[in-house]
């Protein structure tokens, strides 16, 4: 198992005061695979105890995978404001 | 015309949008190309492989002066199993020479590049700034509304290069929802190797490089692949996996990278390197499948923001569909002003144009590599079938060398039976050879 924060503190980022995406975490509660825990290719998705997620913007790549797979309608997802987020520097 | 009134609204400044911005701005058109990135590239990763020939055509021997990293001469093809390898490696003398078949290039460098040609040829480029709708006037989009003050820009024509997630497409109507089976996400790390460890290692001299895509299983059940590009003194190594089966599969990409990076035949290729940067990106890989409609009055969608990637599994090309469908949305918006109409009719002439031209012709010619890409056996089954195989074949231990075609039948019925077997190839034959 990668640590993935560990990873991600080599990136540059700018960041927002504002989360881009806004989770709406009673749909995530009645979410049965919770699919974006293992997808999010930044570990921005953590699993809750129980059931449900919480979701940390800061790490967030904007690739939009979680976008595309959450098939529960719980993600407002919007490219965060211009300039701030990721800044690659080698990609 | 007021300062918030142009000809011509890009938005994003990757190689789609650039290249419409460059080609428009050069024939004297008022235009303004917008990226939310700090620079142009912030944004932006992909494998490594620019297919410059329709570059070329706009910035002759761009090779010259653009950040590339090394010219690609060396392709190879690997199908990976659990702790073994099988690989076809061609190397060509042809693409050694100018105008070159391809080049490396890293996105933060050559997108940043690009887009400075397109201001040197008179474009206004707006960074930092994220387009979040388009305006629209009965049938007509004549503007976009930026996530700033004043943000409202009119102009005739809007193009939309924002990428593979194209929301502007979405908020003019023009594209349904996404699935997952439409999209890949493909991650990568850059490392810095010691020097002189990458000629040495990959048997490069001068400025040769090579790329490498790994098929097969990743991580524990993704389906997808792996790649490796030599930049000019790191490597660029990546995993893709399918949306869908990162849905399913409950594993994460970067364990599979990981375990990538850990294969026997990798390993000893990364040996002293240091991390650089880890990047995230989707492709569209749906081709004839996804593509949206491509235009409406008063604005053309380019690039991967239509879905215009050729994808055959062993090769991905994106870049240079996406400079070539830039250029023709350029061709495209000059006709119309030297008519002065901009309607739904005279946009359409971009989809009659895009037929015409390889982007959507070779999307076309390739329709049937897409089914292929989701038969899972293409991972789960033959990779390591084929190095099973070969590790047979070329076991010598007194047992007796049997031939090939009675190894195949010995391990056959074991994953797979003749009969799927056969079935597969003719899929696998339609979706590239013939
Ligand atoms: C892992 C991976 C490997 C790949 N390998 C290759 C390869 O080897 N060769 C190849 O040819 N292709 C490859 N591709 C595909 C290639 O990267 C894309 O097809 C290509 O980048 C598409 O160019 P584009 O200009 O259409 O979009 P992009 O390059 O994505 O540019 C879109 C731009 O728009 C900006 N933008 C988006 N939304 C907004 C907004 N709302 N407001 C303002 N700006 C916005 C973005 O920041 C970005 O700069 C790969 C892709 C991936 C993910
Ligand atoms: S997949 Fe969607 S609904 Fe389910 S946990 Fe993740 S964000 Fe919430
Ligand atoms: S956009 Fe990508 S990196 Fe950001 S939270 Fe979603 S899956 Fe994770």
């Amino acid at each position: 198992m990668v640590n993935i924060s560990v990873r991600l503190k080599y990136s540059r980022y700018r960041l927002d005061r504002e989360a881009h995406i806004k989770v709406n975490y009673e749909k995530c509660r009645n979410c049965g695979r919770r699919a974006c825990l293992t997808a999010c290719p930044a570990q921005c998705y953590l699993p809750q105890p129980e059931n449900g997620v919480v979701f940390n913007y800061e790490a967030c790549l904007e690739c939009g995978t979680c976008y595309i797979i959450c098939d529960q309608g719980a993600l407002n997802w919007n490219f965060p404001k211009g300039g701030c987020g990721i800044s690659y520097r080698f990609a | 015309m007021s300062s918030n009134t142009f000809d011509v609204i890009i938005v994003g400044a990757g190689p789609a949008g650039t290249t419409a911005a460059l080609i428009l701005a050069r024939k004297g058109l008022k235009v303004i190309l917008i990226e939310r990135g700090e620079f142009p590239g912030a944004k932006n990763m992909f494998g490594g492989a620019l297919f410059g020939r329709v570059l070329d055509e706009i910035i002759p021997e761009y090779w010259a002066k653009a950040p590339v990293e090394r010219f690609i001469n060396r392709k190879i093809i690997t199908l990976l199993a659990e702790d073994s390898a099988v690989s076809l490696d061609f190397n060509s003398a042809a693409f050694k020479q100018a105008p070159y078949n391809g080049f490396v290039v890293m996105r933060t460098r050559f997108d940043r590049w690009y887009a400075v040609e397109a201001v040197k040829a008179g474009a206004v480029l707006l960074t930092q700034t994220t387009v979040d709708d388009v305006i629209r006037e009965g049938n007509q989009v004549v503007g976009v509304v930026a996530r700033r003050a004043q943000g409202e820009l009119r102009a005739k024509v809007v193009i939309a290069a924002d990428g593979a997630l194209s929301f502007l497409a979405q908020k003019a109507g023009l594209r349904k929802d996404f699935t997952p089976e439409q999209f890949s996400l493909g991650v990568k790390e850059v490392i810095q190797l010691p020097p002189g460890a990458l000629e040495e290692r990959f048997g490069l001299t001068g400025d040769e490089g090579l790329s490498n895509e790994y098929l097969g299983r990743m991580g524990d059940g993704l389906h997808g692949g792996a790649f490796l590009y030599t930049n000019k003194d790191s490597l660029s190594i990546g995993v893709v996996a399918q949306a869908h089966s990162l849905k399913e599969k409950q594993v994460t990409i970067y364990d599979a990278l990981e375990k990538f990076k850990r294969h026997p035949a990798v390993a000893p290729l990364l040996e002293g390197g240091r991390f650089l940067e880890y990047s995230a990106h989707l492709i569209p890989e749906a081709g004839a499948n996804m593509i949206p409609r491509l235009y409406t009055g008063g604005m053309l969608v380019t690039g991967n923001a239509a879905g215009l990637v050729l994808v055959g599994g062993v090769f991905l090309e994106g870049v240079n569909c996406a400079i070539a469908s830039g250029r023709i949305a350029a061709e495209t918006v000059l006709q119309a002003f030297e008519k002065g109409i901009f309607d739904k009719r005279a946009m359409a002439e971009y989809e009659a144009r895009l037929k015409a031209s390889f982007v959507l012709r070779d999307i076309n010619r390739y329709k049937s590599a897409i089914p292929l890409l989701m038969n899972k056996r293409l991972y789960e089954v033959y990779p390591s079938f084929a190095c099973r195989t070969l590790e047979n074949w070329f076991t010598v231990d007194g047992t007796g060398h049997p031939k090939l075609a009675g190894m195949v039948k010995g391990l056959l019925g074991e994953d797979v039976g003749l009969w799927q077997l056969a079935g597969d190839g003719y899929q696998m034959g339609r979706a590239l050879l013939w």
